[in-house]
Protein backbone atom coordinates (compact mmCIF):
# COMPACT_ATOMS: atom_id res chain seq x y z
CA UNK A 1 0.00 0.00 0.00
CA UNK A 2 1.16 3.31 -0.73
CA UNK A 3 0.71 6.06 1.64
CA UNK A 4 1.84 9.81 2.48
CA UNK A 5 3.15 10.61 5.93
CA UNK A 6 1.83 14.18 7.66
CA UNK A 7 5.61 14.76 8.16
CA UNK A 8 6.68 18.16 10.50
CA UNK A 9 10.58 16.46 11.05
CA UNK A 10 9.35 16.24 14.73
CA UNK A 11 10.13 12.83 16.57
CA UNK A 12 5.98 11.46 16.48
CA UNK A 13 5.78 11.99 12.72
CA UNK A 14 9.34 10.49 12.00
CA UNK A 15 8.78 7.85 14.53
CA UNK A 16 5.31 6.99 12.93
CA UNK A 17 6.78 6.51 9.41
CA UNK A 18 9.61 4.72 10.97
CA UNK A 19 6.65 2.05 11.95
CA UNK A 20 4.67 2.54 8.46
CA UNK A 21 7.96 1.30 6.70
CA UNK A 22 8.54 -1.53 9.43
CA UNK A 23 5.43 -2.84 8.76
CA UNK A 24 5.45 -3.19 4.61
CA UNK A 25 3.92 0.69 4.45
CA UNK A 26 5.40 2.05 1.12
CA UNK A 27 6.28 5.73 1.68
CA UNK A 28 5.45 7.85 -1.58
CA UNK A 29 5.86 10.80 -0.09
CA UNK A 30 6.28 13.12 3.07
CA UNK A 31 3.45 16.26 3.25
CA UNK A 32 4.85 19.16 5.25
CA UNK A 33 2.46 22.35 5.79
CA UNK A 34 4.69 25.20 6.53
CA UNK A 35 2.56 27.63 8.27
CA UNK A 36 3.21 31.21 8.48
CA UNK A 37 1.14 31.26 11.95
CA UNK A 38 3.54 29.43 14.84
CA UNK A 39 0.32 28.93 16.95
CA UNK A 40 -1.42 26.53 14.34
CA UNK A 41 -3.72 24.19 16.27
CA UNK A 42 -2.53 21.94 13.73
CA UNK A 43 1.09 22.24 12.40
CA UNK A 44 4.50 22.16 14.17
CA UNK A 45 6.55 24.83 13.08
CA UNK A 46 9.72 25.30 14.15
CA UNK A 47 12.71 24.38 11.74
CA UNK A 48 10.00 23.40 9.39
CA UNK A 49 12.07 24.05 6.00
CA UNK A 50 14.81 21.61 7.15
CA UNK A 51 12.77 18.72 6.31
CA UNK A 52 13.49 19.18 3.01
CA UNK A 53 17.20 17.73 4.43
CA UNK A 54 15.26 15.05 6.07
CA UNK A 55 13.56 13.85 2.64
CA UNK A 56 16.62 13.85 1.23
CA UNK A 57 18.72 11.62 3.65
CA UNK A 58 15.43 9.43 3.58
CA UNK A 59 15.32 9.31 -0.33
CA UNK A 60 11.20 10.41 -0.12
CA UNK A 61 9.52 12.64 -2.15
CA UNK A 62 8.03 16.10 -0.50
CA UNK A 63 5.35 18.31 -0.81
CA UNK A 64 5.27 21.38 1.18
CA UNK A 65 1.79 23.15 1.14
CA UNK A 66 2.14 26.73 2.76
CA UNK A 67 -0.38 27.96 5.00
CA UNK A 68 -1.61 30.74 6.90
CA UNK A 69 -2.43 28.72 9.51
CA UNK A 70 -5.73 30.17 10.65
CA UNK A 71 -8.17 27.23 12.68
CA UNK A 72 -9.91 25.82 10.28
CA UNK A 73 -8.93 27.67 7.32
CA UNK A 74 -5.40 25.98 7.39
CA UNK A 75 -7.34 22.21 6.66
CA UNK A 76 -8.12 23.34 3.41
CA UNK A 77 -4.47 23.65 2.93
CA UNK A 78 -4.39 20.15 4.31
CA UNK A 79 -7.18 18.89 2.07
CA UNK A 80 -5.26 20.23 -0.80
CA UNK A 81 -2.04 18.93 0.10
CA UNK A 82 -3.40 15.65 0.25
CA UNK A 83 -5.59 15.74 -3.08
CA UNK A 84 -2.28 16.29 -4.34
CA UNK A 85 -0.33 13.65 -2.75
CA UNK A 86 -3.42 11.43 -4.10
CA UNK A 87 -3.02 12.79 -7.95
CA UNK A 88 1.00 12.51 -7.70
CA UNK A 89 2.33 9.56 -6.18
CA UNK A 90 -1.13 7.64 -6.11
CA UNK A 91 -1.34 7.27 -2.16
CA UNK A 92 -4.37 5.24 -0.69
CA UNK A 93 -3.84 6.17 3.17
CA UNK A 94 -2.17 8.92 4.99
CA UNK A 95 0.28 8.03 8.28
CA UNK A 96 0.00 10.96 11.01
CA UNK A 97 1.71 11.09 14.44
CA UNK A 98 -1.07 11.67 16.46
CA UNK A 99 -1.14 10.57 20.26
CA UNK A 100 -3.62 11.81 21.76
CA UNK A 101 -5.34 15.13 19.82
CA UNK A 102 -8.78 14.63 18.85
CA UNK A 103 -8.75 17.75 17.20
CA UNK A 104 -5.82 16.77 14.90
CA UNK A 105 -6.54 12.79 14.67
CA UNK A 106 -10.24 13.95 13.65
CA UNK A 107 -10.10 16.24 11.30
CA UNK A 108 -7.03 14.21 9.34
CA UNK A 109 -9.96 11.52 9.85
CA UNK A 110 -12.58 13.42 8.14
CA UNK A 111 -10.59 14.52 4.67
CA UNK A 112 -9.16 11.29 4.90
CA UNK A 113 -12.47 9.72 4.46
CA UNK A 114 -13.78 12.53 2.11
CA UNK A 115 -10.55 11.57 -0.38
CA UNK A 116 -12.17 7.85 -0.21
CA UNK A 117 -8.32 7.12 1.28
CA UNK A 118 -6.94 5.01 5.05
CA UNK A 119 -5.96 6.58 8.08
CA UNK A 120 -3.15 5.23 10.13
CA UNK A 121 -2.02 6.68 13.78
CA UNK A 122 0.48 4.67 14.62
CA UNK A 123 1.29 6.20 17.58
CA UNK A 124 -2.70 7.11 19.22
CA UNK A 125 -2.72 6.23 22.78
CA UNK A 126 0.38 5.29 23.41
CA UNK A 127 2.25 5.61 26.79
CA UNK A 128 4.47 8.80 26.07
CA UNK A 129 7.19 8.04 28.43
CA UNK A 130 7.00 4.27 26.37
CA UNK A 131 7.40 6.52 23.11
CA UNK A 132 10.59 8.28 24.59
CA UNK A 133 12.28 4.99 25.16
CA UNK A 134 11.34 3.53 22.15
CA UNK A 135 12.93 5.89 20.30
CA UNK A 136 16.17 5.97 22.24
CA UNK A 137 16.00 2.50 21.55
CA UNK A 138 15.80 2.67 17.72
CA UNK A 139 18.03 4.57 17.92
CA UNK A 140 16.90 8.03 17.17
CA UNK A 141 18.85 11.57 17.49
CA UNK A 142 16.02 13.88 18.43
CA UNK A 143 17.12 17.83 19.47
CA UNK A 144 14.85 20.19 20.89
CA UNK A 145 14.12 22.89 19.01
CA UNK A 146 11.45 25.03 20.99
CA UNK A 147 10.12 25.45 24.19
CA UNK A 148 6.69 26.92 25.03
CA UNK A 149 5.58 26.91 28.51
CA UNK A 150 7.05 27.30 32.28
CA UNK A 151 9.55 26.08 33.68
CA UNK A 152 11.36 25.41 30.38
CA UNK A 153 13.48 27.89 29.03
CA UNK A 154 16.64 28.50 26.60
CA UNK A 155 18.70 25.98 27.97
CA UNK A 156 16.78 23.44 26.67
CA UNK A 157 17.09 24.22 22.92
CA UNK A 158 19.61 22.07 21.34
CA UNK A 159 19.13 19.27 23.97
CA UNK A 160 19.12 15.74 23.08
CA UNK A 161 16.68 13.35 23.55
CA UNK A 162 18.36 10.59 25.73
CA UNK A 163 18.07 9.21 28.98
CA UNK A 164 19.33 12.12 31.00
CA UNK A 165 16.42 14.00 29.10
CA UNK A 166 13.81 11.46 30.23
CA UNK A 167 15.05 12.12 34.46
CA UNK A 168 14.70 15.96 33.73
CA UNK A 169 11.43 15.87 31.57
CA UNK A 170 10.40 13.33 34.72
CA UNK A 171 11.01 15.23 37.37
CA UNK A 172 9.01 18.64 35.26
CA UNK A 173 6.39 16.11 34.99
CA UNK A 174 6.01 15.49 38.69
CA UNK A 175 6.39 18.87 39.89
CA UNK A 176 4.00 20.46 36.83
CA UNK A 177 2.41 18.17 35.23
CA UNK A 178 4.27 19.07 31.68
CA UNK A 179 3.82 16.32 29.01
CA UNK A 180 6.96 14.10 28.91
CA UNK A 181 6.90 13.99 25.16
CA UNK A 182 5.55 17.45 24.16
CA UNK A 183 2.22 16.43 22.89
CA UNK A 184 0.67 19.52 24.61
CA UNK A 185 2.67 21.56 22.69
CA UNK A 186 5.75 21.87 25.86
CA UNK A 187 8.40 21.44 23.54
CA UNK A 188 8.97 20.90 20.40
CA UNK A 189 11.89 18.54 18.47
CA UNK A 190 14.24 17.64 15.20
CA UNK A 191 15.03 14.40 14.18
CA UNK A 192 18.77 14.80 12.84
CA UNK A 193 19.42 10.70 12.41
CA UNK A 194 17.14 7.75 12.26
CA UNK A 195 17.11 4.19 10.57
CA UNK A 196 15.41 5.36 7.64
CA UNK A 197 17.93 7.88 6.96
CA UNK A 198 20.52 7.15 4.29
CA UNK A 199 23.32 9.49 6.64
CA UNK A 200 22.67 11.87 9.10
CA UNK A 201 22.58 15.28 9.73
CA UNK A 202 24.38 17.88 11.53
CA UNK A 203 23.38 21.15 12.52
CA UNK A 204 25.48 24.00 10.90
CA UNK A 205 24.15 27.10 12.11
CA UNK A 206 21.32 27.85 14.65
CA UNK A 207 19.69 31.13 15.06
CA UNK A 208 17.68 31.56 18.71
CA UNK A 209 14.97 33.73 19.27
CA UNK A 210 12.20 34.35 22.01
CA UNK A 211 12.06 35.16 25.87
CA UNK A 212 10.78 33.75 29.14
CA UNK A 213 9.18 30.66 28.96
CA UNK A 214 9.05 30.56 24.76
CA UNK A 215 11.91 29.76 22.69
CA UNK A 216 12.60 28.90 19.34
CA UNK A 217 16.06 27.21 17.74
CA UNK A 218 15.74 27.56 14.21
CA UNK A 219 18.81 25.43 12.68
CA UNK A 220 20.69 24.78 9.48
CA UNK A 221 21.34 21.58 8.40
CA UNK A 222 23.78 19.73 5.97
CA UNK B 1 -8.64 -15.45 30.27
CA UNK B 2 -9.60 -12.40 28.66
CA UNK B 3 -10.36 -12.61 24.98
CA UNK B 4 -9.21 -9.56 22.98
CA UNK B 5 -10.45 -10.39 18.97
CA UNK B 6 -9.05 -8.38 16.87
CA UNK B 7 -10.83 -7.40 13.13
CA UNK B 8 -9.01 -5.19 11.04
CA UNK B 9 -7.99 -6.45 7.36
CA UNK B 10 -4.27 -4.25 7.53
CA UNK B 11 -1.44 -5.21 10.00
CA UNK B 12 -0.82 -1.60 10.57
CA UNK B 13 -4.37 -0.72 12.04
CA UNK B 14 -3.07 -3.04 14.88
CA UNK B 15 -1.09 0.53 16.52
CA UNK B 16 -4.29 2.09 16.65
CA UNK B 17 -7.27 0.00 17.76
CA UNK B 18 -5.87 -2.95 19.20
CA UNK B 19 -2.75 -1.86 21.16
CA UNK B 20 -4.64 1.13 22.82
CA UNK B 21 -7.09 -1.97 24.23
CA UNK B 22 -4.18 -4.22 25.07
CA UNK B 23 -2.51 -1.43 26.75
CA UNK B 24 -5.77 -0.84 29.17
CA UNK B 25 -5.73 -4.61 29.93
CA UNK B 26 -2.20 -4.85 31.05
CA UNK B 27 -2.40 -1.83 33.27
CA UNK B 28 -5.92 -3.38 34.67
CA UNK B 29 -3.48 -6.93 35.60
CA UNK B 30 -5.18 -8.32 33.50
CA UNK B 31 -4.62 -12.05 31.69
CA UNK B 32 -5.12 -11.77 27.94
CA UNK B 33 -5.07 -13.59 24.59
CA UNK B 34 -5.12 -10.73 21.64
CA UNK B 35 -6.39 -12.79 18.62
CA UNK B 36 -7.42 -11.73 14.85
CA UNK B 37 -10.54 -13.30 14.28
CA UNK B 38 -9.69 -15.64 11.34
CA UNK B 39 -6.83 -17.04 13.60
CA UNK B 40 -9.81 -17.81 16.34
CA UNK B 41 -10.09 -21.73 17.74
CA UNK B 42 -12.99 -23.26 19.71
CA UNK B 43 -10.76 -23.65 22.68
CA UNK B 44 -9.74 -19.73 22.58
CA UNK B 45 -13.38 -18.75 23.03
CA UNK B 46 -14.51 -21.79 25.72
CA UNK B 47 -11.41 -20.68 27.88
CA UNK B 48 -12.19 -16.93 27.24
CA UNK B 49 -13.62 -15.16 30.31
CA UNK B 50 -15.30 -12.13 28.72
CA UNK B 51 -14.75 -11.14 25.23
CA UNK B 52 -14.06 -7.87 23.49
CA UNK B 53 -14.44 -7.41 20.15
CA UNK B 54 -12.59 -4.21 18.78
CA UNK B 55 -13.03 -1.75 15.86
CA UNK B 56 -10.92 -0.16 13.14
CA UNK B 57 -10.28 1.97 10.30
CA UNK B 58 -13.48 3.97 8.75
CA UNK B 59 -12.28 2.45 5.51
CA UNK B 60 -11.64 -0.89 6.44
CA UNK B 61 -14.80 -2.95 6.40
CA UNK B 62 -13.79 -6.55 5.26
CA UNK B 63 -15.04 -7.91 8.35
CA UNK B 64 -18.62 -7.28 7.45
CA UNK B 65 -18.23 -9.72 4.64
CA UNK B 66 -16.79 -12.30 7.33
CA UNK B 67 -19.74 -12.64 9.52
CA UNK B 68 -19.55 -16.80 9.43
CA UNK B 69 -16.07 -16.38 11.43
CA UNK B 70 -18.37 -14.93 14.34
CA UNK B 71 -21.40 -17.51 14.26
CA UNK B 72 -20.23 -18.42 17.60
CA UNK B 73 -21.74 -15.71 19.46
CA UNK B 74 -25.22 -16.07 19.95
CA UNK B 75 -23.92 -19.37 22.19
CA UNK B 76 -21.00 -17.71 24.07
CA UNK B 77 -22.63 -17.19 27.80
CA UNK B 78 -20.19 -14.87 28.86
CA UNK B 79 -19.95 -11.38 28.69
CA UNK B 80 -19.10 -9.70 25.45
CA UNK B 81 -17.93 -5.57 24.61
CA UNK B 82 -17.95 -4.98 20.92
CA UNK B 83 -16.47 -1.84 20.32
CA UNK B 84 -17.45 0.01 16.91
CA UNK B 85 -16.46 -2.70 14.30
CA UNK B 86 -17.30 -4.86 17.37
CA UNK B 87 -20.34 -3.50 17.77
CA UNK B 88 -21.62 -3.77 14.49
CA UNK B 89 -20.46 -7.36 13.54
CA UNK B 90 -22.97 -8.12 17.26
CA UNK B 91 -25.67 -6.48 15.98
CA UNK B 92 -25.40 -8.17 12.59
CA UNK B 93 -24.89 -11.85 14.17
CA UNK B 94 -28.67 -11.20 15.51
CA UNK B 95 -30.23 -10.25 13.02
CA UNK B 96 -30.38 -6.27 13.46
CA UNK B 97 -29.36 -3.76 10.78
CA UNK B 98 -26.45 -1.09 10.12
CA UNK B 99 -27.06 2.64 8.30
CA UNK B 100 -24.57 5.23 7.26
CA UNK B 101 -24.18 7.84 9.90
CA UNK B 102 -21.09 9.69 10.45
CA UNK B 103 -19.52 10.73 13.84
CA UNK B 104 -15.72 11.35 14.20
CA UNK B 105 -14.30 13.36 17.15
CA UNK B 106 -15.43 14.37 20.31
CA UNK B 107 -19.07 14.45 21.05
CA UNK B 108 -21.41 14.37 23.55
CA UNK B 109 -23.83 10.85 24.77
CA UNK B 110 -26.02 10.42 27.10
CA UNK B 111 -26.45 7.73 29.63
CA UNK B 112 -29.60 6.54 30.05
CA UNK B 113 -28.81 4.09 33.45
CA UNK B 114 -25.58 3.97 35.34
CA UNK B 115 -23.41 2.04 33.27
CA UNK B 116 -19.82 1.08 33.82
CA UNK B 117 -19.44 3.12 36.08
CA UNK B 118 -20.64 6.21 34.07
CA UNK B 119 -24.16 8.33 34.42
CA UNK B 120 -25.68 11.27 33.16
CA UNK B 121 -23.56 12.45 30.12
CA UNK B 122 -19.79 12.02 28.57
CA UNK B 123 -17.81 12.87 26.21
CA UNK B 124 -16.47 10.22 24.04
CA UNK B 125 -14.46 9.71 20.81
CA UNK B 126 -16.17 9.03 17.52
CA UNK B 127 -14.71 7.54 14.74
CA UNK B 128 -17.77 5.71 12.63
CA UNK B 129 -19.69 5.62 9.00
CA UNK B 130 -22.05 3.69 10.31
CA UNK B 131 -24.26 2.84 13.19
CA UNK B 132 -26.91 0.04 14.44
CA UNK B 133 -30.87 0.69 14.32
CA UNK B 134 -31.23 -2.13 16.69
CA UNK B 135 -34.93 -3.85 17.81
CA UNK B 136 -34.60 -6.22 19.82
CA UNK B 137 -31.00 -4.68 21.44
CA UNK B 138 -32.01 -2.22 24.36
CA UNK B 139 -30.23 1.25 24.01
CA UNK B 140 -28.15 2.42 27.03
CA UNK B 141 -27.09 5.54 25.43
CA UNK B 142 -27.28 7.34 22.43
CA UNK B 143 -26.05 10.29 21.03
CA UNK B 144 -28.08 13.24 18.84
CA UNK B 145 -27.29 10.76 15.30
CA UNK B 146 -27.05 7.08 17.09
CA UNK B 147 -27.24 4.45 19.54
CA UNK B 148 -23.85 4.89 21.04
CA UNK B 149 -24.20 1.59 23.95
CA UNK B 150 -26.43 -1.12 23.51
CA UNK B 151 -27.72 -5.01 25.16
CA UNK B 152 -28.68 -7.87 24.04
CA UNK B 153 -32.24 -8.46 26.12
CA UNK B 154 -31.24 -11.98 27.86
CA UNK B 155 -27.71 -11.88 27.76
CA UNK B 156 -24.39 -9.79 28.87
CA UNK B 157 -23.71 -9.10 25.33
CA UNK B 158 -22.96 -5.21 24.47
CA UNK B 159 -22.31 -2.77 21.77
CA UNK B 160 -20.47 0.39 22.13
CA UNK B 161 -20.17 2.54 19.45
CA UNK B 162 -17.78 5.69 20.22
CA UNK B 163 -13.87 3.92 20.76
CA UNK B 164 -13.72 4.08 24.78
CA UNK B 165 -10.03 3.14 24.83
CA UNK B 166 -9.32 6.43 23.92
CA UNK B 167 -11.41 9.40 26.33
CA UNK B 168 -13.33 6.63 28.63
CA UNK B 169 -10.65 3.67 29.46
CA UNK B 170 -12.87 3.18 32.76
CA UNK B 171 -15.55 1.87 31.00
CA UNK B 172 -13.37 -0.88 29.79
CA UNK B 173 -12.17 -1.13 33.20
CA UNK B 174 -15.39 -1.64 34.89
CA UNK B 175 -16.30 -4.15 31.83
CA UNK B 176 -13.00 -6.35 32.97
CA UNK B 177 -14.17 -6.18 37.20
CA UNK B 178 -14.54 -9.68 38.30
CA UNK B 179 -11.65 -11.55 35.98
CA UNK B 180 -8.80 -10.03 37.68
CA UNK B 181 -6.18 -12.39 38.27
Amino acid sequence: MKAGVLFSGGKDSVYAAYLAKKNGIDIACLITLHSENKESYMFHTPSILKVKKQAESMEIPLIIQETKGEKEKELIDLHKAIKHAIQKYKIEAIITGAIESAYQASRVQKICDKENIDCFNPLWQKNQMQLLHDLIEQHFEIIVTGVFCYPLDQSWLGKKINQDFIRNVTKLHDQYKINVSGEGGEFESFVLNCPLFKKPLQVIDKTITGQKNSWSMEIDVS
Amino acid sequence: MMLLIQIHSLQFHYYEFVKPIEDILRANHISFISKHYKHLSEIDITNAKKIIIGGTSLKDNTFLNDLSYFQWIPSYKGNILGICGGMHLLGLIYNESLEKKQEIGLHKIILETILFGEKDEIEVYELHNYCLKPSTFSILAHSKKCPQIIKHPKKPHYGVLFHPEVRNKQLIASFLKGIEE
